[in-house]
């Protein structure tokens, strides 16, 4: 049997059109997405394949960074009182025309208008076509930021809140901000089909929609009238690939050009081939132990401090990550705009640790170690981890019993504010903003929640990441989210563990792809050499 | 006969409402909440938790849950999946033909190999021929899918450059689906080289697949000859000079099938179970991985809709073997 190659094919492709060559990127991607309306998921691997390609916001990511950059919006102002944003939308922006849809006007206000007011307003049409699940403007707690969305001329439009908040322009750039089209979803309302809207979405980012054969392949084209301007590749092929020895093979063997997530036993072997490239990022996440500061003898900063100084992190790095992490210092990870590179990690010393608990009072300490029962992005293995920690306490005299749930029944307990112990756990960021870890995570709203699992309420800390909420100078953010990572050092609510790195492998002859540091996988700006 | 056929089908009604119990129940005994899960690290209120359980009608009491899941399930309905806010039976039935069609060509598989094998091995019982064919058979049964699927992928797709690596059929050819059967709708589109792409895709995860039913035939095949090759009448056929080929493919072999034909019925059940990781490691699109994929969310209505309905397929192919021995063997029919 004659292996049919993919460039082989494409050469017969393109003798067969006879047309100019057209550049075809295919990407091993891990997984299905859940459906293409991205406002009603939460998945990375769906927003991969809807608001990234077919989709664009008012705000955007700058590609490979997460600095925020004006999107479908040209420029906002915003009030003196951090209340009222009123975005200016770029003129002449053209919606995709598809075989399914054409459109007859130029993005405008009432586009905007619609994409949040079917996710606000629970009396309108759209609310409920899927569900009424809005998880993660739900999530953001956009609900009750957002007071009111009006039209002010067909360009403008005026987003007023209930309190200030800066981070509310970041998260104008998340995947559930995409802008939809309000002609469309009107034509498929009065069709009677408004699950299309989740099934061919079309908007007006750099790739257009072709079609979605379930579990297997997806396809995009280059958008001709992209405001960006076209793309360097004509098609996008997404060759759904689950398992990540598989993708390395395709990728191999040319099946496909570039994938995501290889096994991190692969890595070495791949980083070897001179057919590949390996691009490598930390990932926008963090993994942590949480002791519960509110509970003795955790609510002691001594305690916490001797017991961070007890664990070599390094061993956890080099067992349980494999290479694919890096020690995490601060709650941010180093690609994130306010990280502080100045703070420095609890040195690794049993003596002086021992010390220390003695000084604390504490004897014969017998606690418990939460460990999740799942493989999170952040987290390879949190049994191993936990087992590497229970031996090095035992080293100063502390001993510890590991402890775990079902995953859901695990976040369910750990956002008790009684819980007993120290809890393994991470985070995944959301929209590229320290306060979405900082305040999320570690601000005295999340007390009894998931979210802050030490119970975390120190005034000091508070009202810095509070005053960086009000303030919508990045610049003057920066600083202050600086001086809150001191904050935390000083008080150590959390072993802070890793973060993980993310690995891209691609041939060589894909060109001028960016990683993410949010974690999604973009495929505008990449050009394939000839 | 009739009579038969009328009680094997009035025998598949209780199994069908113990099926529709079990799925029913099974995903509800796994601990954890699909509420839960969805909202993994950034948690979730309280009141909204309960607000979504009381939208998904997961807050009532369970009889009264079993009841709604039947009454829908009356009238064709198996609910919308929790992740992708679809209907459970398009999701299904997008996906079986795949799943069908890699099976089909599975069993074939196992069965054009394993018969002929099993003969073999049973005319030339304890040579080395009978050695190889039961020793392979045995590697065969042991394998575990996962490593040979990949070692397969690694030999013809890596290093030889034989067969492609995985998927259905080669991304240059894009069509309709107009049965979901890759080979029929790759014959279909008209579009040169689509139906020998979707042949060679095949290959390596039929071989696969097939592998176990294949091993567990050729053995069920040897053994059942080999009882055969014993009998007086077999006996009497060679007596009466008939070529020896003439005795084993003839005489032998018809008796020998009926327990054979049981086994690739029974084989079904155990093609369901390996397509779960066949598809996996294949990127297959079917329904094997899209169930596991369900089960980890807590999908309860991808989970039990999907249970039920391949339980009632297995049932039916189990039904239509019942009828095929009875065919075969008069006593099954007659009841004795």
């Amino acid at each position: 049997m004659k292996r049919v190659g993919l460039m082989a094919a494409l050469l017969a492709a393109t003798m067969l059109c006879g047309a100019a060559s057209a550049k075809t990127l295919v990407y091993c991607s891990e997984g299905s997405p859940e459906g293409f309306d991205p406002a009603l998921y939460t998945a990375g691997t769906t927003f991969d394949a809807s608001s990234k390609p077919v989709y664009n916001r008012l705000a955007e990511f700058k590609r490979g960074t997460t600095e925020v950059i004006p999107g479908l919006a040209e420029k906002w102002d915003v009030s003196e009182d951090g209340l009222t944003y009123t975005f200016h939308l770029r003129k002449g922006v053209k919606f995709q025309t598809t075989d399914f849809f054409k459109p007859t006007r130029d993005l405008d206000a009432d586009d905007v208008v619609f994409t949040f007011e079917r996710m606000l307003d629970k009396k309108s049409p759209w609310y409920n076509y899927a569900g009424g699940q809005w998880e993660y403007f739900d999530a953001m707690s956009m609900p009750s930021l957002i007071k009111s969305v009006e039209k002010v001329d067909d360009l403008t439009v005026k987003f007023t809140l209930t309190h200030p908040e800066a981070p509310f322009i970041a998260n104008m750039a998340m995947d559930f901000a995409s802008i939809m089209s309000k002609e469309y979803a009107d034509k498929l309302a009065k069709d009677g089909h408004k699950e299309m809207l989740n099934q061919e979405p079309l908007g007006t980012g750099p790739f257009e929609f072709v079609g979605y054969q379930k579990d297997a392949v997806i396809r995009y084209k280059a958008n001709p009238d992209y405001w960006g301007g076209k793309q360097a590749i004509d098609d996008l092929v997404f060759a759904i690939t689950p398992d990540a020895g598989v993708r390395y093979q395709k990728l191999q063997a040319g099946e496909c050009q570039i994938m995501a997530y290889p096994a991190p036993a692969d890595v070495a072997a791949m980083e070897k081939n001179d057919k590949l490239t390996v691009m490598q990022q930390a990932g926008l996440n963090v993994a942590y132990m949480s002791y519960n500061t509110t509970q003795k003898p955790f609510d002691n900063v001594k305690v916490r401090k001797a017991l961070n100084m007890a664990v070599n992190k390094k061993a956890i790095i080099d067992a349980v990550y494999q290479g694919s992490g890096q020690a995490a210092i601060n709650p941010i990870p180093p690609t994130m705009w306010g990280y502080n590179k100045d703070v420095k990690d609890d040195p690794y010393d049993p003596e002086a640790a021992k010390k220390m608990l003695e000084e604390a009072g504490v004897k014969d300490l017998h606690m418990k170690i939460w460990a999740m029962p799942v493989q999170r992005p952040y987290m390879p293995n949190a049994r191993r981890t936990a087992e590497l920690i229970q031996s090095d306490f035992a080293k100063i005299g502390v001993k510890a019993d590991i402890i775990s749930y079902e995953w859901g029944e695990y976040l369910k307990r750990a956002g008790e504010k009684d819980h007993d112990g120290a809890i393994i756990l991470g985070w995944t960021g959301d929209n590229g903003d320290p306060d979405n870890f900082m305040a999320t995570l570690l601000g005295c709203d999340g007390v009894g929640t998931s979210n802050n699992t030490a119970e975390f309420c120190y005034k000091p800390y508070e009202d810095l990441i509070q005053k960086a909420k009000r303030v919508s100078d990045q610049a003057a953010r920066a600083k202050l989210y600086e001086q809150a990572e001191v904050m935390f050092k000083e008080q150590a609510p959390w072993l802070t563990i890793a973060h993980s790195t993310v690995f891209m492998p691609m041939l060589k002859s894909v060109k001028n792809y960016k990683m993410d540091p949010l974690g999604s996988h973009r495929f505008d700006g990449v050009d394939i050499a000839d | 006969m009739l009579r038969f056929i009328l009680v094997k089908i009035g025998l598949l009604i209780p199994t069908f409402i113990g099926v529709a119990v079990a799925a029913f129940g099974f995903v509800r005994l796994l601990p954890g909440d699909p509420v839960l899960l969805l909202a993994g690290e950034h948690g979730i209120s309280p009141e909204r938790h309960a607000e979504l359980m009381h939208q998904y009608g997961f807050d009532q009491p369970i009889w009264l849950q079993f009841l709604e899941f039947l009454w829908h399930l009356l009238h064709g309905d198996l609910g919308v999946s929790i992740a992708t806010k679809r209907p459970v039976i398009g999701e299904f039935m997008t996906l079986f033909p795949a799943t069908l069609e890699l099976s089909i060509c599975a069993i074939i598989f196992a069965i054009a190999l394993g018969i002929p094998a099993g003969i073999l091995a049973a005319t030339k019982r304890g040579s080395w021929v009978d050695q190889g064919v039961m020793g392979t058979a045995l590697v065969g049964y042991s394998m575990p899918i996962f490593w040979w699927g990949l070692l397969l992928i690694i030999l013809f797709s890596g290093i030889l450059h034989w067969t492609p690596v995985s998927g259905r059929i080669s991304l240059m050819y894009f069509f309709p689906h107009v049965t979901g059967f890759m080979l029929i709708d790759s014959l279909l589109s008209g579009q040169k080289g689509a139906f020998s792409s979707a042949v060679s895709h095949l290959i390596l995860p039929t071989i696969v697949l097939g592998t176990i039913p294949l091993a567990v035939i050729a053995r069920q095949t040897r053994s059942a000859m080999l009882e055969v090759l014993g009998e007086d009448y077999v006996r009497t056929a060679r007596a009466k000079g008939l070529s020896p080929a003439r005795v084993v493919a003839v005489h032998a072999l018809r008796n020998a099938l009926i327990p054979v034909v049981t086994t690739i019925g029974l084989q079904v059940g155990v093609l369901m179970a390996g397509a779960i990781l066949t598809e996996t490691i294949f990127s297959w699109p079917g329904v094997g991985k899209w169930m596991v994929d369900s089960i980890f969310r807590r999908d309860y209505p991808a989970v039990q809709g999907g249970l039920l309905l391949i339980a009632v397929i297995v049932m039916f192919v189990n039904l239509i073997v019942d009828l095929l021995y009875g065919l075969v063997n008069p006593r099954v029919r007659h009841g004795r």
